[in-house]
């Protein structure tokens, strides 16, 4: 507004906006990222001056030029395989129990037409947020109790973490399908298990296809150190060499889990390629 | 219906033979492929569900579960949960700030669109290979998983939160950068290009064409990095990097139920907290 | 099976409670094994119509009578088992992308199939023949192993048709059967659809945009306006005047073929986030 009396030397419109805005969002988002920082920094006691002074530099350096030097003993390598392929595993049957559970947890999770009453909706929903919002590793961690140590407990991990994340973007996806060829069925008197298999599973198999690939591609990824709480396969192998610093083996098990992963994500990717045809 | 009828009908009658479906066999070899393929992976990841439920594995998991209600709310193990639930979140912010750090200099270094040589044609030779450099940093960075790197770093400066912070610093650096890049990289390059050929310099071309273009997604992306990082630091304080996970951890081996009740159901309510403010921020961002 | 509809109301659930009813005082006595064209221009309420027969939209006024029962007032076993006995062509064909045209045209068994018996269908159709034959009829026959994605929309529409005729209802109700066809495969769709329903005795209300094709197969015709009945007469007592004043304002409609409905877009997968 412009006032009726100029009393400043130019008219209000043309000074310049003020810079600090009460409603200017973007200043107060980035003014409490910056106290949030602030307070992170000063209450941690970081000791960075420790990691840049020379002794510790000196044990870094030493510390990564031992890693440029893997073993090729075969005994090892033996061992290696095995744990690789252990790694693989977990991830698969992992990935294969979330998909089959969180399925199984999206059908209720979803209200699927409008006279639908999806009253297990909020319950499943809840249980489905439960189960995301544990990290694999503290999974594993609370399974090592009833599964024991080894790759069962991880791969149970991996199944029960992961069948959350699918479950909910699952029931995402069927609330979200087309409609028509559920209702010309439900027209029909057929019941809900048969619509969603011959009318809604064929339209969102696709979409769920493709998010469970790409949760094993992530899956292959924490399957690799979920054995550094018990839960088996690489993991397990490396926090046991790097607690004895044994740095070739170390290494060696590095070089293999990156390559593992390249290959998953290879898999992954040809099978996607392979389902859009 | 009468015969009579089907040939009405042109091009039918004829072809009518019972055919038998082409995609059987298809179907019975990929389900047992599937089987052949399964079976070495039970195996190996010794799948056995009774194993559950035996007694000896049972009874501890029963009592352990029983502990868990009520779960402990005594006001000093209350104050330490607090202050451990705040040292996560503060790993987390601190090792997104200096990802932050690592990875915009790595993404403007390794983004084409900044380049004055590619103007006029090809790259050349030291710019491309400097770009190439940074790129590979980043992938390598985001290559090791921030458990690794806590490990590594747990061994270096010992036990406590800087390992954690640097942890996620540099993973969420590499991913950052090589995220930010492809960000910066997939907009219209006109505005910047521009600037460029009228003179001015790789820095003012940034900050005047590519960043104002793509900052609500680089902010929103860089929001949801910090809610993953909430959870990665929870995770690393299992290997010693401090924090709930650290304090989960010991509850665990002592088969402390009720402790564990309690940081699970703050934990849960923390990424719950991180997840709505992340979503509302992306929200108003977009 | 015999219908009567005696002044039926009726809103969809999405409307707003206070607007005009889709269709007004409609009342109607269809009987067993008749044939009728339900003609109108578009938004006059022929789909609310045939949703109102089939039980899919429950009247807000009136009574319905399907077969001598009330079908809103038996118990919801019987009234599903009822749904089973009709059979509700949509007008956009409505058969999933990658379904295969064989599964798609089996889907019409599915009410009187146990659910064993669905799910055995899935991995190996039950009845190949059948389906093979239904398709003959519509010419389509050489698609039946094909999928569903890979058809036109011509094709797709008959496939629809297809299942309904693979379907043993008693009740056909089907929606603009003929919007992707052209005028011959259209001749030829109406003859099989009507041919089909006179054999096995089953009653047939369609829905046509293409008067001259429902004026020449259909004996009864059924003119809709505004939601309300304008005449209901034998196809021979229906006058150029009386398509006229049906059609006012939108003489386009009358000559000009229907606009084939685009499916609806599909919502955007939502974009997914991992944290690796
Ligand atoms: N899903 C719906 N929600 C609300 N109103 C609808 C819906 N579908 C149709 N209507 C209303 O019902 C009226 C009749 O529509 P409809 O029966 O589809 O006409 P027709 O099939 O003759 O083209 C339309 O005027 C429209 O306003
Ligand atoms: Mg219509």
């Amino acid at each position: 507004m412009t006032p009726k009396t100029p009393s400043a030397a130019n008219e209000t419109y043309r000074l310049p906006k003020r810079l600090f805005d009460a409603r200017c969002r973007a200043c107060w988002f980035v003014f409490g990222l910056l106290c949030l920082t602030v307070a992170s920094f000063a209450t941690l006691d970081l000791q960075l001056a420790k990691i840049f002074s020379a002794d510790s530099a000196a044990r870094m350096g030493k510390f990564l030029l031992e890693l440029t030097s893997p073993t090729a003993d075969p005994t090892f390598l033996k061992k290696l395989w095995v744990a690789t392929f252990e790694t693989f595993a977990m991830s698969l049957v992992g990935t294969a129990i979330a998909a089959t559970l969180g399925l199984l947890l999206a059908l209720p999770a979803s209200k699927t037409h409008d006279a639908d009453p999806a009253r297990g909706r909020g319950v499943t929903r809840l249980l489905l947020n439960a189960l995301r919002s544990i990290p694999e590793l503290m999974w594993a961690a609370l399974l090592l109790i009833s599964a024991g140590l080894g790759p069962f407990a991880g791969t149970l991990a991996l199944g029960l973490h992961t069948a959350g994340v699918l479950g909910r973007l699952f029931a995402e996806a069927i609330e979200n399908a087309p409609q028509n060829a559920a209702f010309a069925l439900r027209a029909r008197g057929v019941s809900e298990g048969r619509v969603f298999l011959y009318a809604t599973l064929p339209q969102v198999l696709p979409q769920l296809m493709s998010y469970t690939l790409y949760r094993w591609e992530n899956n292959i990824r924490a399957a690799a150190v979920l054995g550094v709480v018990g839960g088996g396969g690489l993991g397990q192998m490396l926090s046991f060499h790097m607690g004895l610093f044994q740095m070739p083996e170390t290494s060696s098990i590095l070089i293999a889990m990156m390559l593992l992963v390249a290959l998953v994500d290879v898999a992954s990717y040809g099978a996607r390629r392979v389902m859009q045809r | 219906m009468t015969p009579n009828s089907m040939t009405n009908s042109p091009g039918s009658g004829t072809t009518l033979a019972t055919q038998r479906d082409p995609a059987w066999m298809g179907r019975v070899f990929w389900f047992l492929a599937a089987i052949a393929i399964a079976w070495p992976m039970l195996v190996a990841t010794e799948f056995k569900p009774w194993v559950l439920f035996e007694p000896s594995s049972l009874k501890p998991t029963l009592k352990f579960l029983g502990d868990f209600v009520p779960p402990k709310v005594e006001p000093g193990f209350l104050a330490m949960v607090a202050k451990e639930t705040w040292r996560t979140v503060a790993i987390a912010t601190a090792g997104i700030a200096i990802a932050f750090l690592i990875a915009v200099p790595l993404a403007i270094i390794s983004i084409r669109v900044l380049s004055v040589s590619a103007l006029t044609g090809r790259m050349n030779l030291l710019p491309a290979s400097v770009r190439y450099a940074a790129r590979t940093i980043a992938i390598l960075l985001r290559s090791v998983p921030e458990l690794i790197w806590a490990l590594v770093f747990v061994r270096v400066v010992g036990l406590g939160p800087t390992a954690g912070v640097l942890a996620i610093a540099l993973t969420y650096g590499g991913m950052l950068g090589k995220v930010y890049a492809e960000i910066l990289e997939s907009g219209e390059p006109h505005a910047t290009t521009s600037l460029l050929r009228n003179g001015s310099g790789r820095l003012q071309a940034f900050f005047y064409g590519l960043l104002p273009q793509n900052s609500a997604e680089l902010t929103s992306y860089t929001v949801y990095r910090w809610e993953c990082a909430i959870r990665s630091s929870a995770v690393l304080g299992f290997v010693g990097a401090g924090g709930l996970g650290q304090q989960m951890d010991t509850s665990m081996k002592m088969f402390a139920g009720a402790e564990v009740a309690t940081m699970l159901l703050v934990f849960i309510a923390l990424v719950w907290i991180a997840d709505s403010a992340s979503a509302w921020l992306r929200k108003a961002l977009a | 099976m015999k219908i009567a509809l005696s002044g039926i109301d009726s809103r969809h659930p999405a409307a707003r409670p206070d607007s005009v009813p889709a269709i007004r005082n409609v009342s109607v006595a269809i009987k067993e094994g008749e044939q009728i064209a339900v003609i109108g221009a578009s938004g006059s309420g022929k789909t609310t119509l045939l949703h109102v027969i089939a039980c899919a939209l429950k009247p807000s006024a009136g009574h319905l009578n399907l077969g001598e029962r009330d079908p809103w007032s038996l118990p919801t076993r019987e009234l599903q088992a009822l749904r089973g006995r009709l059979f509700l062509a949509p007008q956009t064909p409505p058969l999933p992308p990658r379904q295969r045209v064989v599964t798609a045209v089996l889907a019409g068994r599915l009410p009187q199939q146990s659910f064993i018996a669905s799910v055995k269908s899935l991995f190996y159709p039950s009845d190949i023949p059948g389906a093979e034959m239904a398709l003959a009829r519509f010419d389509i026959a050489e698609k039946l192993f094909d999928r569903v994605d890979r058809l036109s929309g011509g094709e797709r529409q008959r496939v629809g048709l297809a299942r309904a005729l693979a379907s043993n209802a008693s009740l056909f109700l089907v929606d603009e059967p003929l919007s992707a066809l052209d005028p011959t495969r259209s001749k030829q769709a109406i003859a099989s659809l009507t041919e089909a329903a006179k054999e096995r005795g089953a009653t047939l209300v369609c829905t046509l945009h293409q008067v001259e094709t429902a004026l020449a197969s259909f004996p009864r015709i059924i003119g809709m306006k505004d939601g309300a009945l304008a005449f209901d007469l034998p196809a021979t007592q229906v006058t150029r005047e009386m398509l006229h004043a049906l059609y006012a304002n939108k003489l386009d409609e009358l000559n000009a073929p229907m606009p084939m409905s685009d499916e609806l877009a599909r919502p955007a997968a939502p974009a997914v986030m991992h944290c690796r």
